[in-house]
């Protein structure tokens, strides 16, 4: 392995890791608070550091390996049942997670910062300083356990506890036993596990030391059940399980009630509650023993749902301080990925593998019909033949399609990977901000191309970073205001026709657009003039006009606008468009409409003054034939009548000044994104084809409208228009004019 | 090849470094697998001379794949080592219990590995 490829594959392996310790630890943020939080979400991430460390330190990463063995120890007490899983310690574990991502992107960068290595190390003093005293000692209630001595000696430390948690809330405890077949146990015991997991907790998979035969094996699990006998047995019927209770002594001293020994009886009130999962009854609020110890970061508000609430930052507020000295307490990790791996589903690589076969079989085909006609010369070229050819070209094709979209699907994510990372970084804008927020999620599942999704996360942060900081009130403002104490911000995405829209709302202050037109004046945007002629919406757009606010200066109307010419100018790279609504007291929405994939698109070839352009079809929304005395000009500007509606003309001869022809009627071509229309005129059309955008390089990546180069197949090479831009170059247009 | 070396180990890139040193061994194939039940499926499929695995992993641990092997006639002289961490001090007692000829402490280093190999292969 040489150099770079190793760390391009730690890089990959470590990124995965995090990402799932960050998924599970959004997870147990849910149900903060309450004293349930399921054991294998735990354990998972115990697993996720102990993994990361064996990494880092195979591959010589000191830094992440010292602070992942800090994570793992803490989450080992913490699986172990050492220690409480408390708001100081998620908050810990969160903030430690951010600093695995910056130690990441150092390191596959090459760099090692001395401000991020005295992080890791704070970071990682505090890991292992945390906890609260272990439990009073008890006996060991494994010891009511009548258990073989050799099943448990292949028992690890975890499944140890576990065990022992099980006989302390006293579930009744199962060897389940069950025989498979050498060839497919995997698929009995993951039915089995299917069956199971709603009763109770599997602890343990001990595959039988006695294996039933050459070709059989057999496992015993041992299972903590949630219900009685007669459910579990009715539970596993058509299953090969067979059951055993395992006796357990009852406690010395206790109560008659509390004892599980009885294998029919249901389990007392206190072993259905303590054993809950997720779905079970909630738990009843934590006692006053259970509380956080004071100075510990105490709730600010107590009574409000324990969710993300901002807690005062008394023990994270030093070391992120000492950080930077600007407003931004730290430098902000991107949340880019830093692999350039997919991860396939396995079903839609099987599918292509298939599809690729079926093509062979195409070849095949059409293989021999070209060696029959070599050998039968002239004669045989007859009609049957023709329509058996043509018959296989169309398979041909058919599949060929077939075959693009599988491999379009292969790029596609779900745009949650981007959100999950944005929810953690809620919880930490919120608490420096001192709001409280309430961050929903919604749409995750809608699926992206790869390319867009990575480059989404950056305007998504900073719209939300700009909801928090500035669409959200503090907590008194809110209640004067007659809103609930905690401001809701909503991230939702939704896939609309060959589009996805992502919008990221908050229920806060809005934008005053007074505010944004006198800023606009001041910073000589737009002329007085200008201004009094502009409509709300117009009003609200100049947010996103270069100048408007500049990164070092929080401008002074509710703090809108910082930089969003920097996210426009993202998404406008992605063909994407955004656009704003807001309603002041009510709320602010931006709504970001990109398309589904930039891979392969369909485009609409079309020719002007003797050129050939693509168009992407995906924002076509119809084709008029125009006379040219239906152009009427409003303003100095040309027009179209389009069923009532006013559409902006543009002449894309004149856009690109080439020689305009006289001609009798214009192709003209509706494009549209979100709400934005405009009919483009065109000499001809060509019809339809799949092309792949290709960048264009050197002095023509600056030209306005095109968004790159395309080879039509003859060899022809043309230019594709960008419909975002020739939007805005409309709109622009409409305000030069105004 | 002369010898066949079973490498279970869930994490990717350990599962690689180690499937690397063993076959910068002469004559020694590695065969490697993330999953305790795959490994469970190779057992009778080839005739393994040392067996390397994790002790944690999501499906059975590796101590229950430990028991196995020693418990089972076919296997039990197969020569077993086990991968830990620092600070599982525990599991790897038990490892060592059921049978496991030697441990390795994650992060290894490849020498090591490599004199423990020629030792239970009896290379030179």
């Amino acid at each position: 392995m040489t150099g770079t490829k190793a760390l391009a594959e730690f890089v990959a392996e470590a990124t995965e890791i995090l990402d799932a310790l960050g998924r599970d630890l959004l997870a147990l943020d849910e149900v903060r608070g309450r004293d349930d939080a399921d054991p294998e979400r735990v354990n998972g991430l115990f697993r996720a550091a102990h993994s990361l460390k064996g990494l880092a330190g195979l591959f010589g990463q000191e830094r992440i390996a010292r602070l992942a063995n800090g994570a793992e120890d803490l989450l080992d007490r913490l699986r172990l049942g050492r220690l409480r899983l408390d708001d100081a310690v998620l908050d810990s574990l969160v903030d430690a997670l951010d600093t695995f991502q910056s130690l990441l992107a150092e390191a596959s960068r090459g760099e090692e910062t001395d401000g991020l290595s005295r992080r890791a190390e704070d970071m990682a003093t505090r890991l292992a300083r945390l906890g609260s005293p272990p439990r009073a000692a008890e006996e060991d209630p494994l010891e009511r356990l009548e258990l073989d001595p050799q099943v448990r000696a292949v028992f690890t430390e975890y499944e140890e506890h576990r065990l022992r948690e099980n006989v302390r809330r006293e579930v009744s405890l199962w060897r389940v036993r069950a025989a498979f077949d050498l060839s497919d146990f995997d698929q009995g015991l993951a039915d089995l596990n299917a069956r199971l997991k709603p009763l109770g907790e599997i602890i343990s998979t001990l595959p039988s030391a006695r294996p039933g035969g050459v070709n059989g094996i057999a496992f015993d699990l041992i299972f903590g059940a949630q219900v009685n006998g007669d459910a579990l047995t009715s539970g596993l019927l058509g299953t090969p399980a067979e059951l055993f209770q395992l006796p357990v002594r009852p406690v010395v001293g206790a109560m008659p009630v509390a004892t599980a020994a009885s294998p029919e009886g249901a389990p007392s009130p206190k072993a259905r509650r303590g054993g809950g999962r997720k779905k079970a009854a909630r738990a009843p609020p934590p006692s006053e023993e259970t509380a956080p110890p004071a100075g510990e970061g105490a709730p600010s508000a107590p009574g409000v749902p324990p969710r993300m609430r901002a807690v005062p930052a008394v023990e994270s507020a030093a070391p992120l301080a000492s950080d930077a000295g600007g407003a931004r307490p730290e430098a902000e990790p991107s949340l880019r990925s830093l692999t350039q791996t997919v991860r396939v589903d396995i079903g839609r690589l099987d599918g292509l593998i298939n599809m690729v076969g079926e093509l062979l079989l195409i070849k095949a085909n059409l293989q021999r019909l070209a060696e029959t006609t070599r050998q039968d010369g002239a004669i045989a070229v007859s009609k049957l033949f023709g329509q058996e050819l043509a018959r296989e070209t169309r398979q041909l094709e058919r599949k060929l399609e077939a075959l693009q979209e599988g491999l379009l699907e292969a790029r596609m994510v779900p745009v949650g990977q981007v959100f999950d990372k944005l929810a953690r970084l809620v919880r930490r804008i919120a608490r420096d901000a001192g709001k409280e927020i309430d961050f929903a999620i919604s749409g995750g599942e809608v699926e992206l191309d790869k390319l867009i999704v990575e480059e989404l996360s950056d305007p998504l942060m900073h719209l939300i970073r700009n909801a928090i900081d500035h669409g959200a009130e503090p907590p008194e403002a809110r209640l004067a205001a007659g809103k609930s104490r905690r401001a809701v911000v909503q991230l939702h995405a939704e896939q609309k026709g060959n589009h996805v829209v992502i919008s990221v709302s908050d229920d806060g202050s809005g934008i005053d657009e007074t505010g944004v037109r006198d800023v606009a004046l001041a910073r000589r945007l737009v002329t007085p003039a200008q201004a009094a002629e502009m409509s709300r919406r117009e009003l609200l757009n100049l947010i996103f006009l270069p100048g408007f606010s500049t990164r070092d200066r929080v401008s002074e109307l509710s703090g809108r606008g910082v930089g969003l010419d920097v996210v426009k100018n993202n998404l406008g790279n992605l063909s994407g468009i955004i656009d704003v609504w807001s309603e002041r007291g009510r709320g602010t929405a931006f709504h970001l409409t990109l398309p589904v994939t930039l891979a392969i698109i369909r485009a609409l070839v079309v020719g002007v003054s003797g050129r050939t352009y693509a168009v992407p079809l995906n924002s076509v929304l119809e084709i008029l034939a125009v006379r040219p005395e239906d152009i009427s000009t409003v303003e100095r500007r040309e027009v179209l009548d389009l069923r009532g509606q006013t559409l902006p003309f543009l002449r894309l001869a004149r856009l690109f000044h080439l020689p305009e022809r006289p001609v009798g009627r214009h192709f003209v071509v509706v494009v549209g994104l979100a709400q934005q229309r405009m009919g483009i005129a065109v000499d001809e059309l060509h019809g339809q084809q799949d092309i792949v955008t290709k960048p264009l390089g050197g002095r023509l990546r600056s030209v306005r409208g095109i968004s790159g180069a395309t080879d039509l197949g003859n060899r022809r090479t043309v230019l594709v228009l960008d419909v975002a831009e020739l939007l805005e170059e409309g709109i622009a247009q409409e305000r030069r004019r105004a | 090849m002369r010898f066949k070396v079973l490498i279970v180990e869930d994490s990717k890139a350990s599962r690689e470094f180690i499937a690397a040193t063993v076959e910068a061994v002469d004559e020694v194939e590695a065969i490697s697998t993330s999953s305790g039940f795959e490994a469970l499926k190779l057992l009778p499929r080839h005739r393994f001379d040392l067996i390397i695995t994790d002790i944690n992993m999501p499906d059975i641990n590796g101590l229950e794949l430990i028991n196995f092997v020693k418990k089972n006639p076919n296997y039990r002289d197969v020569p077993l080592f086990i991968i830990t961490t620092e600070g599982r001090e525990q599991d790897r007692e038990r490892g060592m219990a059921l049978g496991a000829a030697e441990y390795l402490v994650k992060p290894f280093v490849a020498g090591s590995l490599e004199g423990l190999l020629r030792r239970y292969l009896k290379l030179p």
